[in-house]
């Protein structure tokens, strides 16, 4: 690894500074499972690497009936594996942290480097889309909210411009009419990336389903909402013919790459499957 | 490059520092500190060899920078076993042949220790899955997971 002068800002407004100080040269360091293994392989060579392990406010799980929930974007994905809440209302989430790396790796690793470092295949990425998450952003001109939907602008791009960091997730508070399931194929139990990830989430009511929303990872340039889909299932109730109808426009809407991993179009297969599951899944954990 | 004053403890000592930022925690443990029971596999994370725990966590220490550590309490391998008696861990590993090489074991009881701390009653399939984060290459597995079992036995009943 070359060699870095290192930062430890103690406010997110240091932190921010240092970033678009050193604009170009510098990397923010959270857990550093992406970070570092760039960093030894040379494909990331930042002269500056500035830490926010001492920025106060960014780790931890809070969640209010009214406010819903925040997640700091230090926090690491094996609390937020564990964490009851999670576990409880937005299952998918839980299920998408634990299926990050291995338990050392996910010890480490934080939600906000997974989102932050744009990978398409980001195992919270569709989670989070399923579950309407807001990224909060802190930078020189003061806080943003945006979307997740649209946070993501290509492989490896996100709308951060110079200076800015994700300091915080927040999603709507849930219900128990509320489920949710993220579903990642894989070849191995741990330690491995996703083919295809799949995250649905879903209201029910007297057996007509609302508030659908499906995430897909790994089957595009960027995690996408797959809305076609959504649109078919929603005020509806759940029929086999129905999730076919999902399955099938959540498919079209895909657009995934052939690469060593699997072919193209057994991705576009499995987003169908997938969606088809998460979305029966989402549905029978929302009736309890 | 400017050095940054490190102090961190390391099983039952302190240490105070002076390292490189580009020094990774396994690196400053083996290298700077001399304990050398933590090994480096992959240097990516992949294989679990270099396991610690800190602050109560394992983690792959291939993967935390050095300066990363300042102020946090380190279990490394060497800090297990008592003067004349091992963990029972290591003694399972001792007792059901749960190494070949030896190459993964630090990282594989380190591992198991952090994992068996928080869930004392965890099945085998739990341990299997929690012990997923580390490679044996000799392929070791089946008496790796039995000397866990055994080990978690032991430890339930003292």
């Amino acid at each position: 690894m070359r060699n870095f002068e290192f930062f430890e800002p103690e406010t997110i407004e240091e932190a921010s500074d240092l970033l678009t100080k050193y604009n170009g040269t510098a990397e923010l360091l959270a857990g550093g499972t992406d970070l570092i293994i760039e960093m030894k392989a040379r494909t990331a060579t930042p002269e500056h690497v500035i830490s926010l392990e001492k920025v106060p406010g960014l780790t931890g799980i809070d969640y209010d009936e009214e406010s819903g929930l925040r997640i700091g974007a230090l926090t690491k994905m094996r609390r937020l594996e564990n964490d009851p809440i999670i576990r409880e209302r937005y299952t998918a989430l839980a299920e998408g942290a634990g299926e990050v790396g291995g338990v050392q790796i996910r010890n480490l690793a934080t939600i906000g480097g997974n989102i932050s470092h744009g990978s398409p295949a980001a195992d919270t990425a569709a989670p989070l889309l399923a579950l309407s998450a807001q990224v909060k952003i802190a930078g020189a001109d003061g806080e943003r909210t945006v979307p997740i939907e649209t946070f993501f602008v290509g492989p490896g791009q996100t709308v951060l411009k110079t200076g800015e960091i994700v300091t915080a997730f927040e999603c709507p508070a849930r219900s128990a009419n509320q489920g949710s399931q993220y579903i990642k194929q894989k070849i191995r139990e741990v330690m491995d990336l996703a083919f295809v990830g799949v995250a649905s989430s879903a209201t029910t009511d007297n057996g007509a389903v609302s508030n659908v929303k499906i995430g897909l990872s790994a089957v595009a340039p960027t995690p996408l909402r797959a809305t076609d889909a959504e649109a078919i299932v929603n005020g509806n109730s759940l029929t086999t013919e129905l999730l076919q109808q999902a399955a099938a426009a959540a498919s079209a809407q895909s657009s995934p790459i052939s690469d060593l991993r699997c072919s193209a179009e057994h991705r576009r297969e499995m987003v169908g499957v997938l969606t088809r599951r998460t979305l029966q899944a989402a549905v029978d954990r929302a009736q309890g | 490059m400017k050095k940054h004053p490190v102090s961190l403890t390391v099983n039952t000592d302190t240490y105070d520092l002076l390292i490189e930022p580009r020094k990774t925690l396994l690196a400053t443990l083996r290298d700077t500190i001399g304990l050398t029971g933590t090994k480096e596999g992959c240097s990516t994370g992949d294989c679990g060899a270099c396991t610690v725990i800190v602050d109560g966590k394992a983690v792959t220490s291939c993967m935390m920078l050095g300066v990363s550590a300042n102020g946090k309490e380190i279990t490394t391998i060497e800090g297990l076993a008592s003067r004349d008696q091992l963990h029972p861990i290591q003694q399972a590993f001792m007792d059901k042949g749960g190494y070949q090489c030896g190459f993964c074991t630090p990282g594989f009881i380190v591992a198991s220790k952090a994992f068996l701390d928080e869930n004392p009653n965890a099945t085998e399939a739990e341990i299997r899955y929690a012990l997923g984060n580390n490679i044996c290459r000799c392929t070791g597995y089946t008496k790796i997971i039995e000397a866990v079992m055994s080990a978690a036995e032991v430890m339930r009943n003292s």
